[in-house]
């Protein structure tokens, strides 16, 4: 049913395209359906028709990009595949493998994105040296948000490192209060996973871990060290967490009734839905240890056939990365821009931490790929890592049978 | 003319279907079967790898995992639902009074979708807002059900959902058969007076042999192909301890890009349907030729 509906829709959306031949074209498959996401969607519509193109909207909502995924698969499947699609990390080289990505070099040139892109980023928008996709926005995923009045109350102050996170918890504890709001999915036990991955093994380990699959580091004793501090997080989570969403533990921590979350910048917005203003109410610092975890989502292009289309192509990737929308995007959406070269006066404290921090850690090579949001491994191995992270995570499994066993799960996806 | 065109009108009636069947049905299961033999990621390639894919699943805890959960489910699900639906079907089968009600009552969960259902039990067994807080607000504060956290024991919180939602139903099956079993036979055992227990265990039940087999069959599939109710009620959680083989499949599938896995997977799910459909279908085929 939902497929002959798209159908339909496609086909409509084909035949709407062949009436109106003039200007450029461009259809455009995402998934930002909800409220802060449509929004900052509609600002680069509204730019795309400024500028005289006209813009066919494939809004695929549902399960976290999932559905999209399939019905992207159906369309280049069929040879029809949309102008641009919001893809991110490997999965732009994935779909490059499949040969059906195009070259936007020429853009990106005649833009000059290569000197106001962080290195780390612009290599994931390319394709065997070539450029295939525009980067919209930098989400932060080692953040460290906290209820100011509980903290202030319980005379604690932001941790550096993860000793001092585990004497302000257990001294919450012993208060009463829930030291971490976390969701017991996958996603967030992932997340969790890697923030304090990054904080035990450093850059440069976690780099050989999650990106290199390094088999040294993955069974080292700083990786059975990441485990033992994933369990003592299990003792800091309240016992009805498992299937909570993410954006209720942050409502926890609104309301004061738990003190800490580690999850990406998305939870800024919903600290800023409610009323709650940076520094004042809540504190967003970078988890302890050294280091900027990143999730980029971007748009990845598609090969397609006809100038107009190929036009539209080349206007969308230029006003996505322009100054403009860099800017007017983020803003509604929490995340900080691609580009570091856009004035920052309207974003938030938090917004300018992350901003200079992602320039300094691009100078010192701890700018790094989120694994549990998929910037880092491709899905086979990613999927393996995250198996392994929450089944030790909700269970008593020993941190050396975890190491064993994440050794085994990866060698095995390859 | 005639003749000939009423003897060939089922043959072109049915063949529509019959070619729909061949193309979809099996011509997809051997679609599946190349698949599950390459290493496809993303799109599905052609390229034979033998049975790489299938190395990977048996090899894999997390697939381990699901079958040992299809086995507790199956087993208990099926078990659990055809005694309370006997049970059930025996006790209404009293001449009570406002049978038809009862039964409605008890065969209603079955018309409730298994995402509705896995959703009421989430929030039923949820330490924090159902059961275990509702007899700790009485005051038994050392009362715990947690099963639906704990990794251990959420599977069996999934079987009291699914034995909750398909009871009824084998109910209304029993008690069809226990309706179809001659009368005559009954009265002249209680004329005899034989006791009630013995005229269910050794007249009615055998008499009803093949309810229990349809039962059976429509349980266990039901147990092999459940999904929606795994999702609503646990997502798969905690960890993946309660994933099944078809949420497995549609991990692989649909969020890991990995259609291999996904395809040796789904063809492994075809043999365990095979191996409890083929031995009923031999046995009726063979039924109807004796």
């Amino acid at each position: 049913m939902k497929m002959t509906l798209f159908a339909a829709a496609s086909s409509l959306a084909l035949s709407a395209a062949t009436l109106a031949q003039a200007g450029p074209q461009a259809e455009v498959l995402h998934w930002w359906t909800s409220g802060g996401e449509a929004k900052s969607v509609a600002v680069l519509q509204e730019e795309f028709a400024a500028n005289g193109g006209t813009w066919t909207d494939m809004p695929v909502a549902g399960g976290g990009g999932d559905a999209a995924m399939t019905a992207l698969r159906a369309r280049v499947l069929s040879g029809n595949a949309p102008t641009a699609v919001q893809l991110k990390g490997p999965a732009i080289q994935e779909w490059y493998e499949e040969g059906v990505l195009a070259d936007i070099s020429s853009v990106a040139e005649a833009e000059g994105w290569d000197k106001v892109l962080p290195a780390s980023i612009a290599a994931h928008m390319k394709c065997e040296g070539q450029w295939c996709a525009a980067p919209v926005n930098v989400h932060r995923v080692d953040w460290l948000w906290a209820n100011a009045s509980v903290l202030e109350a319980n005379g604690i102050a932001m941790p550096t490192s993860w000793e001092e996170f585990n004497a302000a918890a257990d001294k919450l504890q012993a208060a009463g209060i829930i030291p971490l709001a976390h969701g017991g999915q996958a996603w967030q036990d992932a997340t969790v996973f890697e923030v304090v991955a990054l904080g035990i093994l450093g850059a440069e380990d976690f780099q050989k871990a999650f990106v290199e699959l390094d088999q040294d580091v993955l069974t080292g004793d700083k990786m059975v060290a990441v485990f033992d501090q994933m369990r003592k997080m299990r003792g800091y989570v309240d016992a009805n967490f498992p299937g909570r969403d993410w954006n209720l533990a942050t409502a926890m921590v609104m309301n004061g009734e738990a003190a800490f979350q580690i999850m990406g910048d998305w939870a800024k917005g919903e600290f800023l839905a409610a009323g709650k203003a940076p520094g004042e109410d809540f504190l967003c610092a970078s988890a302890p240890g050294n280091g900027f975890l990143y999730n980029v989502d971007s748009f990845a292009m598609f090969d397609v056939d006809g100038s107009d289309k190929q036009e539209g192509q080349s206007l969308l990737a230029k006003l996505i990365v322009g100054q403009n929308f860099q800017k007017v995007f983020n803003l509604n959406k929490g995340s900080i821009p691609a580009r570091t070269d856009v004035a920052m006066d309207e974003f938030d404290s938090c917004a300018h931490l992350s901003a200079s921090e992602m320039t300094s850690s691009s100078k010192d090579g701890s700018l790094l790929p989120s694994y549990a949001h998929g910037m880092a491994l491709r899905g086979a191995q990613s999927g393996a890592i995250t198996d392994v992270v929450t089944a030790h995570f909700n269970s008593d499994m020993s941190s050396a049978d975890a190491v064993k066993m994440l050794s085994e799960a990866v060698a095995n996806s390859l | 003319m005639v003749t000939w065109f009423e003897n060939q009108i089922p043959k072109v009636v049915l063949a529509p279907s019959f070619v729909a069947l061949l193309i979809f049905v099996y011509g997809f299961i051997g679609w599946t079967a190349w698949v599950s033999l390459t290493r496809s990621r993303l799109l599905p390639k052609y390229d034979l790898h033998g049975t790489i894919q299938y190395k990977k699943l048996f090899s894999s805890p997390r697939w381990d995992t699901a079958m040992e959960n299809l086995l507790v489910f199956g087993v208990l699900f099926i078990v659990i639902s055809m005694c309370l639906g006997l049970l059930l079907a025996i006790l209404l089968d009293q001449k009570i009074r406002v049978e038809g009600a009862l039964r409605t009552i008890y065969l209603y969960p079955m018309a409730l979708s298994m995402i509705v259902t896995g959703t009421a039990w989430k929030w039923i067994m949820n330490p924090g807002l159902g059961i275990e807080a509702m007899v700790r607000s009485w005051g038994f504060e050392s009362f715990s059900f947690d099963w639906v956290i704990n990794p251990d024991m959420a599977i069996y919180a999934i079987v009291i959902a699914g034995v909750w939602q398909a009871s009824g139903f084998v109910m209304a099956l029993f008690l069809a058969g226990l309706r179809s079993v001659d009368g005559e036979i009954i009265k002249a055992a209680q004329v005899d007076g034989i006791p009630n227990w013995r005229i269910y265990s050794a007249i009615i039940l055998p008499s009803m042999a093949p309810i229990f087999l349809s039962a059976f069959i429509v349980l266990a599939h039901l147990a092999i192909k459940s999904f929606d109710l795994v999702i609503a009620l646990t997502g798969g959680g905690p960890g993946y301890a309660t994933d099944l083989p078809a949420t497995y499949m549609y991990a692989m599938a649909f969020s890991r890009g990995d259609l291999g896995q996904a395809a040796s997977s789904a063809m492994v799910m075809m043999g365990v349907v095979f191996a409890i459909v083929v031995p009923y279908l031999y046995s009726e085929l063979r039924a109807k030729h004796d």
